[in-house]
């Protein structure tokens, strides 16, 4: 047995972010998230993985791209627990915990059908409330009605 | 961005008191035409009586113009323009809108669209101040203070923006609320989380009878059928949230009665004729609240 050699099933990359502890079904709402449909650099992913934390979780891993923290924050609204870690030359030399933005533009779409944001084109605009069992509420800016984050519906980003 | 109102949030304690002390003012001399070259827009995409009448009221007691309309129906609106293009246009014509929209945060955006103030007339179920100023004005014109007052709402606590409004603005002022309500128009969970976190005191109760004694003010509203899922539901409670003339006989001789209009059958018309009949008045009010908030939005006051 070589208990020295980790196998990877989502192979290394020499520099970039690795995105972990996405739940799976999350993963391609993260994606969503963060444009990464759009994005030219090297991408792997996989999802399905074994995870203690989760059960099953899914892993992001993009080269040579390095995320400002207001964006990689957004993905909180959908992976709270998720992990980034910034590598350089194979080696993390950073890692960094998400947080709920307090303000978010975009993204999610506004629970109450009679909100403006659902009916004319308007960029939907929220400030969070956390609770106290760790979820949290998106109080919309315009009809000033509360959206839970179990019934978030992400927007596409265009 | 120019100051506009479009919540009752948007106005500080301050700002409150500043309007209801301007109405006053207007109330005792109502002929002040100090906005004699101004033009106000009164754009209604949902039908209204009294808002608007005394909206354009307001207005034309200033001395200001008014154009508008009252129905989309004859508008480009129904050729499906945006909210956007419209209020842009607009907002080049005037020197201040006035808007009621069926939409939810549609006079929010409209403020963010606009180059002049905007008041907001009435989103949806979401806000109306300028009714909830001319409640606070009534209120302090019966009681004297604003201060530690008990007040009574009642009827449709759930859906109903005007008690919710009144309830967050009333929460600058110490009072104590008794809720009356059926159990399927309840106060919602949120508000009286809010009332918690101030440490306001509150009751509540589904008959009406036991809260007439003990109240300063009785603010009752319509228990409308179409919030009801159970049809039999709106029949048992409807009668119990009519007040008559009889019922009020253990009230104290300041209760006075308010009504954001129009009233159904949930006051007869007996209690028109008691002393403690004032939604009229109340709704009197509501053209100097309104040319009070109109003259300090164009700084005028």
């Amino acid at each position: 047995m070589e208990n020295t050699r980790k196998e990877l099933k989502v192979s290394a990359i020499e520099n970039g972010t690795v995105l972990d502890h996405i739940p799976s079904n999350q993963l391609f709402k993260v994606i969503r998230i963060l444009n990464l449909d759009e994005c030219k650099n090297q991408i792997t992913f996989g999802t399905n993985l074994e995870s203690k934390l989760l059960g099953k979780k899914a892993i992001i891993k993009v080269a040579d791209r390095y995320f400002a923290d207001d964006e990689i924050n957004r993905i909180a609204l959908v992976a709270p627990q998720a992990k980034i870690n910034i590598i350089k030359n194979f080696e993390v030399v950073q890692k960094k915990i998400i947080s709920v933005p307090r303000e978010i533009e975009g993204i999610v779409k506004c629970g109450n059908p009679k909100c403006i944001t659902n009916h004319q084109p308007v960029k939907t605009r929220f400030t969070t409330v956390m609770s106290d069992n760790g979820k949290f509420l998106l109080h919309c800016h315009y009809c000033e009605k509360d959206t839970m984050s179990d019934n978030m519906t992400i927007l596409s980003n265009k | 961005m120019p100051k506009s109102l479009i919540s009752i949030h948007d106005f500080t304690k301050e700002e409150i008191l500043h309007i209801l002390d301007v109405a006053k003012d207007f109330e005792a001399n109502k002929a002040q035409p100090i906005l004699r070259d101004k033009i106000v827009a009164t754009l209604f995409f949902e039908p209204s009586t009294r808002t608007r009448l005394s909206f354009e009221t307001a207005a034309n007691r200033l001395g200001a113009r008014v154009i508008g309309f009252s129905d989309v129906v004859n508008t480009s609106v129904s050729k499906g323009e945006t909210l956007k293009d419209t209020i842009k246009m607009v907002s080049n014509y005037v020197d201040i809108i006035v808007i009621r929209h069926p939409l939810e945060g549609s006079s929010r955006y409209a403020s963010e669209v606009a180059s002049v103030p905007v008041i907001n007339a009435g989103d949806g179920a979401n806000q109306h101040p300028s009714q909830t100023l001319l409640d606070l004005y009534t209120i302090r014109q019966t009681q004297g203070r604003l201060d530690n007052i008990d007040i009574n709402m009642v009827g449709d606590l759930k859906y109903g923006r005007t008690v919710h409004s009144l309830l967050q603005a009333l929460s600058h002022f110490s009072p104590k609320f008794t809720f009356t309500a059926p159990d399927e128009l309840k106060m919602p969970y949120e508000y009286k989380v809010f009332l918690d976190k101030k440490g306001i005191p509150y009751k509540e109760t589904a008959d009406l009878s036991e809260g007439i004694a003990d109240t300063d003010i009785l603010y009752m509203t319509r228990v409308q059928q179409e919030r009801f899922t159970d049809i039999m539901e709106y029949e048992k409670v409807k009668n119990c949230y009519s007040l008559t003339a009889g019922m009020l006989e253990n009230a104290r001789k300041n209760m006075k009665i308010l009504h954001p209009l129009p009233r159904i059958n949930e006051i007869a018309q007996d209690v028109d004729d008691t002393p403690h009949a004032y939604y009229f008045k109340q709704a009197e009010n509501g053209v100097y609240v309104r040319m009070a908030i109109i003259a300090y939005l164009l700084g005028y006051k």
